[in-house]
């Protein structure tokens, strides 16, 4: 640290910095001198990189401004609900206690797209966030097929507007206790209500948004109870056999369906307009962050590879100065720590870590392979053109396919991987591979794995309702592995689902290989 | 060129309503933990902020997970040593099976801080408190002298010196005294023509106009006075009110074996009421802890509510020391006195009279307020109601009661009853019949 400081007080102090074509000199920054590292990195990231990125805005803002993204999602506008005020007691708190240090930075996907950065980071500091951000993390947004294709970068910020302004508003009209039963119910759904294997709808526009509304209230106003006296229409009169009733039921219901905050959405029988208005915002909300949340590692990995490789180039271009250069190494090196599994700091793989080496390793391959690499990755191995791969891989993967595409045994074995199986019949765990021929592949396999969310979360799906009938709500967990659903949640979360559906639900745990039906759990068993 | 903007200066606490919406709905778990704080802790700390553990109830956020102590799963980790295939590795901990063995901490785990007013909210919330706690209310008990411009009457000592020749220079001028420079150039010029030997008839003219003249003037200067009384101006002041800055607080209680816990932590109760509205209004606040049963003795806050003593029941014993400790310590021109006593209304057959004369004749002088509180069984409130029967105490404090508007008294059976004994007190304020 005292080596750190001496040598920003040569720097500020030799005057010729600014004639020997630093981009800044010292800790202080300015909106000038961010300017010109900006554009000095930008200029840097398209020549060398061939990133390509949304247009950037970049927001100055302080530690406490910073807590309170934290607490409403990292979004800059959200709605107002409870449980945002008990993740900002507990972010405020391991900030106070030093337990956890702000992020330097915080990135929205949107176009333009949106940079936070702290007003307490140092100029070396934010030429680091702007390279990691606005430049990492931003051309990942743009370029990666999930965002493009799950993702609306330019309506969100707009959509949120909207949503903050409609949930306020109907507190005024419904009070504040029955929208928070419906955004508690929803909340609680949040994981079950994505689309993980259809694309989603589009987000209307503003103005058909503002045209649904109104026909709402139309229809509000000029309700007339006398259309219910009027004789059913004949195409509903009949319900032939019961088999073909429920094959029909299930077609017209668009069952199975996984997405079960849209299911409850559209069908459920109970809801008023507004409250499937809400629900409709959590699912979005929900859908909007599904791509972030299986692109951890790349994400991170591609952020982190390109301020690496851009302070380094700029470094080496003479733009930077030394010490400037020491501490951004020494932020990047805190970033990317990665302590082994019985280390009392381990807590689980860092994503930048991972996908920084990965991109790494990637570079290497292609440029100066082993004959193990040419072996694993004949397509890229020794092709040279590291930028093109890299470039191709963060276009066109998400974390679980990326990992299954490009570890290589080499970062296996520098990371020293191994798989523990663990049955929770057993007392111990057993070491089931490592990084040994044999084990590549599976332990490759499996943490490929560990990142897919679609196997990783439980698969609840809607299977049947009948509408007419009971009007029971009945949903199936997919029990993989033998893994089954926590009791207490599970009951709490049924509850949940009743208060959207308003009709018994039940869950019934089917072992995803046999198809044997475990237990089934009914609200009518839960007590209040 | 990327767009910047500055957000610093935007308004801060983004959060603060999400904030509310927490509290409020873990409303019931935090007052049931600020009431058990403040029953083992100090009066005075009251009015300050606490940290509280989260709240289990109403707070979660439940969403299927999977159960730990099920089925079979893989952790692939990094930073394998000596490992082989094939070796087992006992898991950590009782029932820890399936984490992987790293520590993290719950979300739902931890503790944080309320701030002040959250605590007296959520502490006050069964007694009804309306907002007038929250009011600060200043007492005008003193008067300080405080300049407020000039007056045309007033008293020799606060003539204002500059002010009043200043008016006097204005009067001179504008009723054109003649000056003394003018006179004495008269006179030099009489001087010098009254020595010159033969005189001239022109020149004796001319001594006889100028003589006329100095006549003249010294005439002129004796009608306008130099200093006139209508030139004189006083400094004026008005007395301006000044909160007096200290009060004592005498919590005087009976610790005879008939007080239970239940009637110590309504005691407790009233006595942190009395001390939050005079922490409001003082700069400085002090309390005396006086415990008695057949004698008297003034102890810390401890002793006071954790201590129990045998014997049997004589009031007058803690209202002499009361009296003794403000002779000593608490001159009453300084210092604002306040006496909360909490009882349950025994007392010594013949002590009563003797409690009726020291209070007549001693403390209610020297008290701003004097407030007693008898705690009563819940069935007996039925009982008593509003009837004047009652205890031995509470007939003789009746009469106190009768001729004395800053003694107050009630029966308290639970905390909403502590309440309307305070009612009075803020009632006779102006201030508040106009917040009111």
């Amino acid at each position: 640290m005292a080596n750190q400081t001496s040598k920003f007080g040569q720097t500020g102090k030799s005057g010729q910095t600014s004639k020997s074509g630093l981009l800044f000199s010292g800790a202080d920054w300015d909106f000038k001198t961010l300017s010109r590292a900006y554009e000095a990195i930008e200029a840097i990231a398209i020549e060398e990189l061939h990133l390509d990125i949304y247009p950037v805005q970049m927001e100055i803002i302080s530690s406490q401004q910073m807590l309170d993204a934290y607490s409403s999602v990292g979004m800059p506008l959200m709605y107002r609900h409870w449980s945002f005020g008990k993740h900002f007691l507990y972010q405020e708190l391991l900030y106070r206690k030093g337990g956890r240090g702000l992020a330097y930075e915080l990135v929205i996907n949107s176009n333009p797209c949106i940079v936070y950065l702290m007003e307490e980071n140092t100029m070396a500091l934010q030429a680091l966030v702007t390279a990691h951000a606005a430049l990492g993390h931003n051309h990942f947004f743009k370029n990666n097929h999930l965002f493009r294709q799950w993702t609306d970068a330019s309506a969100i910020l707009s959509y949120l507007d909207f949503a903050k302004g409609y949930i306020a508003r109907c507190e005024e009209q419904h009070g504040v206790a029955a929208v928070e039963a419906i955004l508690d119910a929803a909340h609680a759904l949040m994981e079950q209500g994505v689309f993980r294997y259809r694309r989603p709808p589009k987000l209307s526009s503003e103005r058909q948004r503002e045209g649904v509304r109104e026909r709402l209230e139309y229809e509000e106003r000029s309700y007339n109870d006398l259309w219910r006296t009027l004789p059913p229409s004949k195409g509903g009169g009949n319900v032939g056999e019961k088999d073909s009733g429920i094959a029909e039921r299930k077609k017209t219901l668009n069952l199975p369906e996984e997405n079960l905050l849209y299911f409850l959405e559209k069908n459920s029988l109970v809801l008023e307009p507004w409250q499937r208005e809400i629900i409709r915002i959590v699912r979005i909300v929900a859908q909007y962050f599904y791509p972030q949340r299986q692109t951890q590692v790349m994400n991170e990995g591609c952020a982190t590879f390109v301020h690496y490789t851009l302070m380094n180039m700029l470094f080496d271009r003479g733009l930077i100065s030394e010490g400037a250069m020491l501490e951004i190494l020494r932020n990047h090196s805190n970033v990317i720590f990665q302590p082994g599994f019985d280390d009392p700091r381990f807590s689980g793989i860092n994503p930048y870590a991972l996908g920084l080496d990965m991109m790494q390793d990637i570079q290497r391959i292609s440029t100066e392979p082993t004959a193990e690499d040419r072996d694993w990755f004949p397509d890229i191995a020794g092709n040279g053109n590291w930028r093109e791969t890299l470039l191709d891989a963060w276009a066109n993967h998400r974390d679980e396919s990326f990992i299954r595409q490009y570890l290589s045994p080499a970062l296996m074995r520098k990371w020293r991987f191994f798989i523990l199986a663990d049955a929770a019949s057993e007392p111990h765990y057993e070491v089931a591979s490592i990084h040994n021929e044999r084990g590549y592949e599976k332990i490759r396999a499996g943490l490929a794995q560990s990142y897919d969310i679609g196997a990783s979360r439980p698969d609840i799906q809607v299977v049947d309702v009948d509408l007419l009938g009971d009007r029971q709500l009945r949903l199936e967990h997919k029990v993989k592995n033998g893994i089954m659903l926590e009791e207490a949640s599970r009951d709490a979360t049924l509850r949940h689902i009743r208060t959207l559906w308003g009709y018994e639900v039940s869950l019934a745990a089917i072992d995803a290989q046999t198809g044997a039906t475990l237990n089934e759990r009914s609200t009518s068993q839960i007590g209040e | 060129m990327p767009i910047f903007i500055d957000r610093r200066l935007n308004p801060k606490d983004k959060s603060l309503g999400n904030r509310q919406r927490f509290l409020k709905r873990a409303r019931e778990e935090l007052k049931r933990s600020i009431r058990d704080r403040i029953r083992t802790g100090k009066i005075a700390d009251v009015d300050s902020e606490h940290a509280v553990s989260m709240p289990a109830r109403g707070t979660g956020e439940p969403s299927f997970s999977d159960a730990k102590d099920s089925g079979r799963r893989q952790h692939i980790l990094p930073g394998n040593k000596h490992f082989a295939p094939g070796d087992r590795v006992p898991k950590p901990g009782q029932g820890g099976g399936g984490s992987s063995p790293g520590k993290t901490v719950s979300e739902d785990d931890f503790r944080f801080v309320l701030s002040r007013e959250e605590v007296l909210d959520l502490f006050f919330e069964d007694l009804e408190l309306p907002d007038m706690v929250k009011l600060n209310l200043k007492e005008i008990l003193a008067f300080k002298p405080r300049r407020a411009g000039f007056a045309a009457t007033g008293s020799p000592t606060n003539i204002n010196v500059g002010r009043t020749m200043r008016n006097s220079h204005g009067r001179r001028i504008a009723l054109r005294r003649p000056k003394q420079e003018e006179l004495d150039a008269i006179a030099e010029q009489l001087a010098i023509l009254e020595a010159e030997p033969r005189s001239a008839a022109p020149v004796r003219q001319r001594i006889a106009a100028l003589r006329e003249e100095l006549e003249r003037l010294e005439r002129r200067r004796k009608r306008i006075a130099y200093v006139d009384p209508v030139d004189i101006r006083f400094n004026r002041f008005d007395a301006q009110p000044v909160p007096n800055a200290n009060a004592v607080m005498f919590c005087l209680m009976d610790v005879s074996g008939s007080m239970g816990e239940r009637e110590k932590d309504l005691a407790k109760r009233f006595f942190v009421l009395l001390h939050l509205f005079l922490k409001r209004r003082y700069d400085r606040t002090e309390i005396v802890f006086i415990r008695h049963t057949h004698e008297a003795q003034e102890v810390d806050e401890e002793t006071f509510f954790y201590n129990t003593q045998s014997g049997g029941t004589v009031v007058s014993t803690a209202l002499e020391e009361m009296h003794r400790i403000i002779e000593q310590r608490y001159p009453s021109n300084e210092w604002n006195i306040y006496a909360a006593q909490a009882s349950d209304g025994d007392n010594f057959v013949t002590d009563s009279e003797r409690c009726i004369g020291l209070m007549d004749g001693q403390i209610m002088r020297l008290c701003q307020y004097f407030a007693y509180v008898e705690i009563i069984d819940e069935r007996e409130s039925h009982i008593f109601g509003t009837t004047d029967n009652g205890t031995s105490l509470w007939r003789a404090y009746s009469a106190v009661n009768q001729r004395w508007p800053n003694f107050q008294m009630s029966r308290i059976a639970n905390a909403a009853d502590i309440y309307p004994v305070f009612r009075q007190l803020f009632a006779r304020q102006p201030a508040f019949q106009k917040s009111a």
